[in-house]
């Protein structure tokens, strides 16, 4: 399943950096994160409940980057 | 500006105020210690976000970042001011101008990043859904496949669909870059996304809006793979080791020169002068130049291309399209326009307009596309009427009475099985003869025309370093050999099924320049498999084929063959400020860390090297969206 998220992210770097720290987070399939769009694009795993796995996703990218923002 | 951002300033303004107050204070006029107390409120004021966020990213194990880098550093200079030198200035100006540039970058890329989303800005929010009951507002999801929706000048079109009623121009710039408006009129195909400028359309829709040109090339921009260029990768891998290693090596510079002075030479050790020395060497070392400045570079390459209708799906994609060195053709739909025309007619007695009339009137009931293309060509509706006794000879041809005159119109064996002797044609392409009562009355050249700007692009191509251009197809080899000679390919391989093509792709590849790239250009149109084959797959024409849009790295919005070198240009042009921004980073970090180290450069001078480097490289970078003059 796809889902995308509105984020809030500062620089380009910024937003490379929460892209690994999301994909790192278990039941997360593979994610983009688009800087131009900001917006935050998850496919989750099959068998995965999206909203236990986007709290480790806001988890991960906030001890990478404590200024964004990722609005569920 | 963004609330962050106005807070920001705020901070920088009002400890900028406190800090020329403080600087009125006359030295010695209060103790060190009040003065530190008074110089820690701007200190604090300008700073807070950056130790905060360096405590956090020690508690996250994350602790070699600028942030750590600008606390440390900072910090560092105020213990010194407190314990030997008085000068607490230096830390809080540190701090400062590291925020003036921070600031600066947010602030030029939000602007940027707006330009290019508000030029990608083609999502239509309503359809104007018509009902019995006059038109209606409505979500575009909601509207059924085949419905009428009504599009006023200003908006833009929702859904992919045919025009019912009414002729207005298109705007298509936000698709295609092109900014030439589009002439539409009932019965003509009309994609999503674009705007429509002049009259009122009524449209019925031929797909739902989830299939509509405008969500595939949503989904597209918004999707585009998360695949990293190799630069990218490289400053990302070179920060991790780079920091913790500018951090050891100010650690040794603070330790080690003070004792082997105190220990070894029998002279004062200085503590100080050689941990003040670690610290500018800190502020120094501060990578923000390279890890904002790359990714940057990249994002505004992306975002130029973007604006030329040129979609990229990740910076990977850009960084090898700078490197092409061979380009791969497919002739039907990339070199050519993929339509079968009437390009000449020759040894006729009568005027071309007449012959055409005839052939016109008896290719009539055909729905052969050679038929349908000598219609097009035809100026005058034909009159049916004039026609009769209408007789098919499959394969060959069709014989009929117009006007009480035998007119045979079809291919050489046709001429051969009526006995009339005809003249052969030396031009390639499908050749039509005709024949009026028995006598020869010439034929007719139909073939698929070559795109106006193909010749030029391979010239472009050419021109911008590609040593190679070849050309793939299922024509037939002569066909093809004159194609690539008047469009000036170098290499071109006919009479290849689909399957061929992707074997013909796998020599190639090996035949080529391992350190280059070769690039496959192609409609889509079963091509897929090569696409994805290649080093890098370019799909023309996203109106298209979704396959092909899936398959390609590259996906050009418009079928125009001139793109191509465009897209190397911007490609070339990125990977230029990209690299100049990496050695200039680097050779001006180089030598003010020597300086640091021998104790030339102070703080002041480290944290002008630091912002400054990076409002300059901010600025290279954001060059990489101007692409109008490539």
């Amino acid at each position: 399943m796809k889902k995308t998220y509105k984020i809030e992210v500062d620089c380009a770097n910024c937003a490379n950096k929460m892209e690994s720290a999301a994909a790192r987070v278990s039941g997360v399939e593979t994610v983009t994160v688009n800087f131009m769009t900001q917006k935050m694009i998850v496919s989750f795993r099959e068998n995965e409940d999206p909203a236990a796995v986007m709290k480790e996703v806001v988890k991960a990218c906030k001890k990478v980057e404590s200024d964004c923002e990722i609005y569920l | 500006m963004t609330r962050k951002q106005r807070k920001t300033l705020i901070r920088i303004l009002l400890s900028a105020l406190l800090l020329g107050g403080l600087l009125l204070i006359p030295e010695d006029s209060l103790g060190r210690v009040p003065m530190f107390l008074l110089y820690l409120v701007p200190y604090g004021i300008i700073g807070y976000d950056i130790l905060k966020k360096a405590f956090r990213g020690i508690l996250n194990r994350q602790v070699f970042d600028e942030n750590f880098l600008m606390a440390v550093a900072t910090l560092g200079a105020l213990a010194i001011g407190l314990l030997k030198t008085g000068d607490f200035v230096e830390a809080v100006a540190v701090m400062w101008f590291y925020q003036i540039g921070e600031l600066f970058q947010s602030y030029a890329v939000g602007k940027s990043r707006k330009n290019i989303s508000a030029l990608m800005d083609i999502r239509p929010d309503t359809a104007r859904l018509l009902t019995a009951d006059g038109p209606e507002e409505t979500d575009p999801e909601q509207v059924p496949v085949g419905s009428i929706i009504l599009v006023n000048p200003g908006e833009k079109v929702p859904i992919d669909g045919i025009v019912e009623e009414g002729e207005s121009s298109l705007n298509t710039s936000a698709l295609t870059g092109e900014s030439i408006p589009r002439d539409v009129k009932p019965g003509d195909e009309i994609i999503s996304g674009c705007v429509n400028m002049s009259g009122v359309l009524r449209i019925r829709t031929t797909k739902e809006f989830g299939e509509s040109t405008v969500s595939k090339i949503l989904e597209l921009v918004e999707n585009a793979s998360s695949l990293k260029s190799r630069s990218e990768n490289f400053i990302s891998r070179f920060a991790r080791y780079y920091t913790p290693a500018v951090v050891i090596g100010a650690l040794a510079l603070a330790v080690l020169p003070p004792a082997v002075r105190g220990l070894f030479l029998g002279v004062a050790p200085e503590w100080g002068e050689w941990i003040y020395r670690a610290l500018t060497f800190l502020v120094i070392s501060c990578p923000c130049a390279l890890v904002i400045s790359i990714p940057l570079s990249f994002f505004a390459g992306i975002g130029g291309a973007g604006k030329a209708g040129i979609l990229v799906k990740g910076s990977v994609w850009l960084e090898k399209l700078a490197q092409a060195g061979t380009v791969v053709f497919d002739k039907t739909g990339t070199l050519t326009q993929g339509r079968f025309e009437v390009t000449a007619v020759h040894h006729s007695p009568l005027t071309d307009e007449e012959l055409l009339e005839y052939a016109a009137l008896a290719e009539s009931s055909s729905s052969h596309p050679i038929a349908v293309s000598i219609r097009n060509a035809c100026s005058r509706k034909p009159d049916l009427s004039r026609v009769s006794r209408v007789e098919e000879i499959s394969g060959n041809g069709v014989c009929v009475m117009v006007d009480g005159k035998q007119v045979a119109c079809g291919n050489a064996r046709l001429m051969e099985h009526l006995g009339i002797s005809f003249t052969d044609c030396h031009e390639t392409g499908t050749i039509v003869h005709m024949a009026i009562d028995g006598a020869y009355a010439g034929h007719i050249v139909i073939s698929d025309r070559e795109k106006p700007e193909s010749r030029e692009a391979i010239a472009e191509l050419k021109a911008t370093g590609i040593r190679r251009t070849v050309m793939l197809t299922g024509d037939r080899d002569a066909v093809a050999r004159q194609v690539a000679d008047r469009l000036g390919l170098d290499q071109v391989y006919s009479d290849l099924l689909p399957e061929d093509k992707v074997s013909l792709l796998e020599e190639l590849l090996k035949s080529r320049n391992p350190k280059e790239v070769l690039v496959f250009v192609g409609d889509g149109i079963n091509d897929a498999p090569v696409l994805t084959r290649a080093d890098l797959g370019i799909a023309m024409g996203a109106m298209g084929s979704d396959a092909a849009i899936e398959a390609a790295d590259i996906v050009l919005m418009d079928d125009n063959p001139l793109k191509i070198p465009k897209a190397i240009r911007i490609a070339r042009k990125c990977m230029r400020i990209v690299r100049q921004n990496i050695v200039f980073a680097l050779a001006v970090k180089a030598v003010c860390l020597i300086l640091g180290a021998l104790g030339i450069a102070n703080m002041w001078i480290a944290v002008f090297a630091d912002v400054g480097v990076m409002i300059l490289a901010v600025l290279n970078a954001i060059r990489a969206l101007f692409i109008r003059r490539l």
